[in-house]
């Protein structure tokens, strides 16, 4: 940990790249060079929206962690586990989650490319957004409906455990799956302004986020479909 | 420094300025009024108890306007006494141990110590101080319901938590309020910890290394790394609690519960699953309240001693597994809950390994101490202290981690005296620190050290008086939790009660000494110099109070390790961080 300097550095000067992953004397993140001068820091740390989403990612997956967790304990404990048939709408949704993931990807490419000027209008790239926004909602209501029917077999929220489980885990899910939604409209927004004030962080936390809210349902599905 | 985080400019307007503050120096001073009020509040509550335990039959006056039928006459009923107690835990649990020294002083230093304008989420930090505000009101309402607060503990074991109003008064609305109080509060830290987690990886200033940051900062860093975590577990645990209360799930009730006559509606469900969610939280969570304390420990005492501790790596690689044993740990809470007798052995063998760097950490102060010249002030004073009360509370932790021990001790006196100790009283007294040795730059006025010194001996001595006796008392097989001790082999022990009882009161009347001084600095206290205590991190090298942007705009540039102080060669006998000062031998550890 070099903590002499030569001299102090020069900071109008622009700091020069170290070469990236040097062995030796330079510190984490290439912070501290191996002359032991500061002139060639260079700032490097990511931008807070990306550290901060997978900061959140990470809590909710300890989330679903600890009800899954809750899950299992709880089928061990009573022997009350009646195995309820898992409405095929439930199918659809996931395959339409899916597909908004695609369509966002597909987003993401069109956005990049009007930011940068290459000839995609705005309302094109609105529109794959639009249509994300609009698989997301479709799905929500997908799964009211998957909730409709299990109402109607007569399984509520308290009938057993495992339509207990149904209930709080397609709940908590549909639940930051709307965050999610609130998060691609604020994408639209900041899209909207005559000069795009969208950061490409900003951009990529959104799209993470939903990417983790599908693959969170398929693991979801999973234990749905093998568990309850 | 990274111009991608969301910065606001200066605060407009009364509103914007103090109230609704995108600034985490306002919401870090905001956090500590609601710890101070959430303390004063848990103060009384525990006032209350200890005087019904020893004056049973002595009305309180009064009482009686705040609870019709916990306190009819001004006498407490053994259920007021249980809800007296849950809400005591509670608030000081959540409101004071975790808001104090990890949100209010993390928000107000860890920016300026790493040298950011702010923290990275601004608006999510002034969201996440009022939904604790929120959370607070909700749990205070549990005073203020017709059935009044739950009666089930701050642990809220089901299935008395969770089969509803047939099981007591205050498991109506009270448990209700309570349940959603935590999960708002859970929402709360989460967002708190995403802030402190993202602020301390993206937002430090050039030169800034993460083997640079202060002491205090990797606390932080770590506590918020494990509240993530931890409150994420308890989210989804109160929600499962709440909806079997107003749902009729049954997550935590067995079958063939009769309660009040009443054969309960539910089935199947595991009080035990309860235990475990909530401690998979509650375990890490006291590590949450006391691991900032040590952080805030070792930088005040290294500033004091004018020397760093025997290894900096070694400190911060003891407290990063601290935070990673504790989620090991839980089950030690549950040796008598019923579970496999070697699931628990399971737990105790992590508990064990969990005093090691625990012991490293006390052996650091300790040997960092010995040949230091250290600076009697308050605030070193609680330093000191807190070192004391942690190795004190922790020792009893040792014998509770046996499971052969635990069988005896478990539900006696000797936890309670265990826990108020070793998180109570050394956390509190790092939060005493921490004021003491930070209010100069928090206010820009000094505070009265002679009557830091006075509150320090008052409240040092007071908390042995109070706390040690416990541990006797669990010896001698005391119960905790009960409202009054009638067996033939508890009449010997109520004189030990007495001298508690009235060591609490004189306690808290002394802090009264802290209170004056604090308001009374704030407003006609000296004017605090830059760096008044003439130290090398970050946050002493701007005005006493900061301007709103802390650094004044400018991006400081880090050149040094966090603690040099008594370098060879140097001007004086410390150099500041940011201090372009060159020295041959700079100290590393």
């Amino acid at each position: 940990m070099a903590t002499t300097v030569p001299a102090p550095p020069v900071i109008d000067k622009p700091p020069s790249r170290p070469f990236p992953g040097m062995p030796g004397g330079n510190g984490p993140a290439g912070l501290i060079p191996d002359s032991g001068g500061l002139r060639a820091v260079a700032d490097r740390s990511p931008e807070p929206a990306r550290t901060g989403i997978w900061v959140a990612l990470a809590a909710i997956a300890m989330c679903f962690a600890a009800l899954t967790s809750a899950l299992i304990v709880r089928q061990g404990s009573g022997n009350d586990w009646q195995h309820i048939l898992i409405p095929r709408i439930l199918y659809l949704n996931s395959a339409i989650l899916v597909l908004s993931s695609l369509t966002l990807e597909f987003a993401r490419k069109k956005v990049a490319r009007y930011i940068r000027l290459e000839g995609v209008t705005r309302s094109q790239a609105m529109q794959w957004l639009g249509a994300t926004l609009a698989l997301g909602l479709t799905f929500v209501v997908g799964q009211y409906l998957a909730w409709l029917q299990l109402r109607s077999e007569g399984l509520y929220l308290a009938t057993n455990p495992n339509s207990s489980f149904f209930y709080v885990l397609t709940a908590v899910h549909a639940i930051h799956v709307l965050g999610g939604l609130g998060g691609l409209l604020r994408v639209m927004y900041l899209l909207r302004s005559p000069v795009p004030v969208l950061r490409k962080s900003t951009m990529d936390s959104t799209s993470y986020y939903w990417h983790f809210m599908g693959m969170l349902w398929i693991y979801l599905l999973f234990v749905v479909c093998l568990k309850l | 420094m990274s111009e991608a985080a969301a910065h606001h400019g200066p605060p407009q307007g009364f509103l914007r300025k103090y109230v609704f503050s995108l600034d985490h120096k306002i919401i870090g001073l905001q956090y500590y009024a609601l710890a101070l009020v959430a303390v004063f509040i848990g103060m009384v509550l525990s006032w209350l108890m200890r005087f019904h335990l020893v004056w049973p039959n002595a009305a309180i006056p009064g009482l009686q306007l705040l609870s019709k039928n916990g306190a009819p006459g001004g006498l407490i009923t053994p259920e007021y006494y249980l809800s007296l107690l849950t809400m005591h835990g509670t608030l000081m649990v959540f409101f004071v141990l975790t808001n104090a020294p990890f949100a209010a002083f993390g928000n107000y230093f860890l920016p300026i110590q790493i040298g950011a304008e702010d923290m990275a989420f601004p608006r999510f930090n002034m969201m996440s101080f009022w939904t604790t505000f929120v959370a607070f009101v909700v749990l205070l309402a549990a005073f203020v319901v017709p059935d009044g607060p739950p009666i089930s503990g701050w642990t809220a074991y089901a299935p008395l938590s969770a089969v509803g109003h047939d099981a007591g008064p205050g498991l109506g609305m009270g448990q209700n309020l309570w349940g959603i109080s935590i999960a708002i509060f859970c929402i709360a830290s989460l967002l708190g910890s995403l802030n402190f987690i993202a602020t301390t990886l993206d937002l430090r200033a050039k030169g800034m290394t993460l083997m640079r940051m202060p002491i205090s900062t990797w606390a932080w860093f770590v506590t918020s790394c494990i509240a993530l975590l931890a409150f994420a577990v308890l989210l989804p645990a109160c929600l499962l609690l709440i909806l079997d209360r107003v749902a009729g799930t049954s997550f935590f009730i067995p079958a063939g519960l009769v309660v009040s006559d009443h054969l309960e509606p539910h089935s199947g469900g595991s009080p035990l699953l309860w235990q475990h969610l909530f401690w998979f939280f509650g375990h890490p969570e006291v590590y949450i309240a006391i691991l900032p304390a040590m952080g805030i420990v070792s930088h005040i005492l290294i500033n004091s001693m004018r020397k760093p501790l025997l290894s900096h790596k070694v400190v911060i690689g003891s407290m990063m597994a601290i935070g990673f044993l504790s989620y090991m740990v839980w089950g030690h809470h549950m040796f008598l809950s019923g579970m496999n007798p070697f699931s628990a052995l399971v737990f105790s063998f992590p508990t064990l390994m969990i005093t090691i760097p625990a012991t490293i950490l006390t052996l650091i102060w300790l040997g960092s101490l010995y040949g230091s010249r250290l600076q009697i002030t308050a605030a070193s004073l609680f330093a000191l202290g807190f070192i004391s009360m942690f190795v004190s509370g922790g020792v009893s932790g040792f014998f509770l981690a046996q499971p052969s021990i635990d069988i005896y001790l478990h539900a006696t006196y000797f936890v309670v005296g265990h826990f108020h100790l070793v998180m109570g009283v050394a956390a509190i007294f790092g939060i005493f620190a921490a004021t003491y040795f930070w209010m100069p730059k928090m206010t820009g006025h000094m505070m009265n050290e002679t009557l830091g010194k006075i509150h320090f001996w008052f409240t040092f001595v007071g908390a042995y008086c109070i706390f040690m006796p416990f541990h006797y008392l669990g010896l001698a097989g005391n119960v905790r939790r009960y409202s009054s001790f009638v067996d033939d082999f508890m009449a010997p022990l109520m004189p030990v009660h007495k001298f508690i009882t009235i060591a609490a009161l004189c306690t808290g009347a002394a802090q009264l000494i802290f209170l004056y001084n604090l308001v009374h600095s704030r407003f006609w206290g000296p004017p605090a110099p830059e760096n008044p205590w003439n130290a090398t991190s970050l946050e002493w090298t701007v005005p006493s109070p900061p301007p709103w942007n802390n650094f004044g705009g400018t991006h400081p540039v880090v050149y040094h390790d966090p603690y040099q102080y008594g370098v060879e060669g140097a001007k004086e006998d410390f150099i500041m961080q940011n201090s372009p000062e060159q020295v041959k031998t700079p100290i590393r550890s």
